[in-house]
């Protein structure tokens, strides 16, 4: 009887009431476009990769994935994604800090250009690199001299994608720090902490949720960025081909079912990559 | 801990938030500065915290300059408006905090902290709640956490910013109470900051009032209350009335009035505003000297306080007046009744370009 009661009393709060709702068919009608729309455009390409990349067999898939070549893009791409998503979390969560916790003339100017690799084609942020590091750049001739390689190789393709990687951690945690305010970290230093162990102790915990979900923006990003590593890569196979350059290569050949098993190995990172993103999210709302 | 304030100046922008301040808090008090917001009453007290630096002047703690120290060094106890409690950690662990982050050559060990945590958790009478978040807890209870958290690191100076701002009546009355206990148990200095009048004359050992970055008045409530020096101070402490009129050889001159101002006899003036508080006008049933016509517009019954609405048949004008209960009643008043009513006491202002 108790329970009953409870469940009739707790009922109206959980559903609208029949005049807040929309007739019946309107629903139906606007979920299954939805559906239609989602399937389309998204189910119907990730399951047709998968269906390419096993077209010629399974023999063909894990031949194409094992290939010195692939796995070579596929360790290019972690070894960029390694450096690159701790670089970003160290920027992001510095910009985000100086420009939430402190008043300061040109904050306006370093928000803008925190968020220029948005603006900016990927490409043309690839230009800029080879502008700057290429035989005919501006430290082109010292590189030379000094034997130092960034474009074409490692350094160029990791600068490339900090590049347009750098505003997801900082968009992230800005809005958030914004809401937080500073009395917290003030009332930690009234209670005589330092600078450091405020951070540590106090902000940190605070935008853990929101630095996470950044980072892991940033890495779905910094795997899948074409554009930019593609101008400063210069495409040495098995050297600085990264998992979609190489892909790219594969399909120009018309080595179809190896370019589709590639990019299914990269589809499956993604997946992988938006699980994790909903875990955090839904983590981060329980605490 | 004394506190000396010399000189002290702060701009944001082109906001002067504190103008040429100075103020001195002996060792012990308890001080409320008071004032409307944008008076630089916080201002001040996150100066003297260390968490604004002053443009100009000196902050000194018993004799010691504190203008150079870094608010960690200042061992200041400051209390945040909403509390700022850590989000993230239990109560426990919010009082603790103080103590936990010193360098670990003078960090107490962790069954003292413990020990020294429940203690003030006791204090504040908050011992069962030392596993919740802050989230759980009721604003009262945040604040006395927020209390806790600042006394465990044994601070000389305590500094609250409005501390029962976002507090209902009833508990702000209780806690400010508490507050004046705890203050005099602890041998502390203390400053608080509040807007509200009745608060700073309730517990206050002393009430520097503020307006527009500067000090307007101090001196007990008792003081500030009976005897504003300032127009501004008249107004901010309760309700007042005023009588916009002419000074004439020592008399207020306003409609029929023509009330005795002592030791203005010298001064000629145009233009003067006589300060009446509402209990100050007395109001009588029959004429006597120096009493002008009135009819009663409005009866507020306020508990033992009656505020009653007049309208002066003279000037036209509306005054209001507060009599206990008792005299109300004794005199038999009802709407649209005829009296006659005269300022017991008033103090006159020469209005330089202060205007309301």
């Amino acid at each position: 009887m108790e329970q009953s009661t409870f469940l009739q009393k707790s009922a109206p709060t959980a559903t609208k009431s029949a005049a807040l709702q929309e007739p019946r068919f309107v629903r139906y009608t606007l979920t299954a476009i939805a559906l239609l729309f989602l399937s389309f455009f998204i189910v119907l390409p990730l399951v047709s990769i998968f269906a390419a990349a096993f077209q010629s067999g399974v023999d063909v898939y894990f031949a194409a994935i094992t290939h010195p070549d692939a796995l070579a893009a596929i360790k290019l791409t972690l070894i960029v994604v390694v450096i690159a998503v701790p670089l970003n979390a160290i920027f992001g969560v510095m910009a985000a800090w100086a420009l939430t916790k402190f008043h300061f003339k040109g904050k306006n100017l370093l928000l803008t250009i925190v968020d220029l690799p948005f603006a900016v084609s990927p490409v043309i942020a690839g230009l800029i690199f080879i502008l700057l590091f290429g035989a005919q750049g501006v430290f082109g001739d010292w590189l030379f001299a000094n034997d130092i390689k960034i474009v074409f190789a490692l350094p160029g393709i990791v600068l490339a994608t900090v590049f347009v990687t750098l505003p997801f951690v900082a968009r992230e945690l800005i809005p958030l720090m914004q809401t937080q305010g500073t009395s917290e970290e003030e009332a930690s230093i009234s209670l005589g902490a330092s600078g450091w162990k405020t951070f540590w102790y106090v902000t940190l915990p605070n935008i853990k949720w929101g630095l996470v979900y950044g980072l892991i923006l940033c890495n779905a990003r910094a795997i899948g960025e074409f554009g930019a590593v593609s101008v400063v890569s210069g495409h040495i196979r098995g050297m600085t081909n990264t998992m979609p350059l190489h892909i790219e290569i594969l399909y120009n050949e018309y080595q179809f079912s190896a370019a589709f098993a590639v990019a299914s190995i990269m589809s499956i990172f993604a997946i992988i990559t938006l699980i994790i993103k909903d875990v955090v999210a839904w983590k981060s709302k329980s605490n | 801990m004394s506190i000396h304030i010399q000189n002290v100046s702060k701009k944001f922008g082109s906001f002067q938030a504190l103008q040429d301040v100075s103020l001195h808090i002996q060792s012990g008090e308890l001080v409320a500065l008071l004032g409307p917001s944008g008076s630089g009453k916080t201002s001040l007290l996150r100066v003297i915290a260390g968490l604004e630096t002053s443009d100009v002047g000196e902050i000194l703690f018993d004799g010691q300059s504190m203008t150079e120290r870094h608010p960690k060094e200042r061992n200041v106890g400051f209390v945040f408006q909403h509390y700022a409690l850590f989000r993230h950690m239990t109560v426990f662990d919010n009082v603790a905090y103080g103590l936990k982050v010193r360098p670990r050559k003078t960090r107490p060990p962790k069954a003292e902290i413990k020990n020294k945590v429940m203690e003030l958790l006791q204090l504040v009478k908050l011992e069962n709640f030392a596993e919740r978040y802050p989230t759980q807890l009721s604003g009262g209870q945040r604040q006395r956490v927020a209390l806790a958290r600042a006394l465990a690191v044994e601070p000389k100076v305590l500094l609250l910013d409005e501390p029962f701002g976002a507090l209902d009546a009833k508990v702000r009355k209780e806690l400010r109470r508490w507050l004046r206990k705890l203050h005099d148990d602890f041998h502390i200095t203390s400053i608080f900051v509040t807007h509200d009048q009745e608060e700073a004359l309730d517990v206050a050992d002393r009430i520097v009032v503020m307006n527009n970055g500067k000090i307007e008045q101090i001196g007990s409530p008792d003081e500030v209350y009976t005897n504003p020096k300032s127009p501004f101070v008249y107004d901010f402490l309760g309700n007042v009335n005023l009588f916009k009129g002419r000074l004439h050889n020592g008399k207020l001159m306003h409609g029929e009035f023509s009330i005795d101002v002592p030791n203005t006899e010298a001064h000629t003036e145009d233009h003067a505003v006589g300060y009446v508080r509402p209990h100050d006008i007395q109001i009588e049933k029959t004429n006597i000297a120096g009493t002008v016509p009135a009819k009663v517009s409005h009866i507020h019954l306020l508990g033992p306080i009656v505020q009653i609405e007049l309208r002066r048949e003279d000037t036209e004008e509306f005054l209001e007046a507060e009599l206990p209960k008792e005299q109300f009643i004794n005199l038999q008043l009802a709407i649209g009744d005829h009296v006659f009513v005269k300022p017991k006491q008033l103090k006159v202002f020469i209005p330089e370009d202060f205007s309301i």
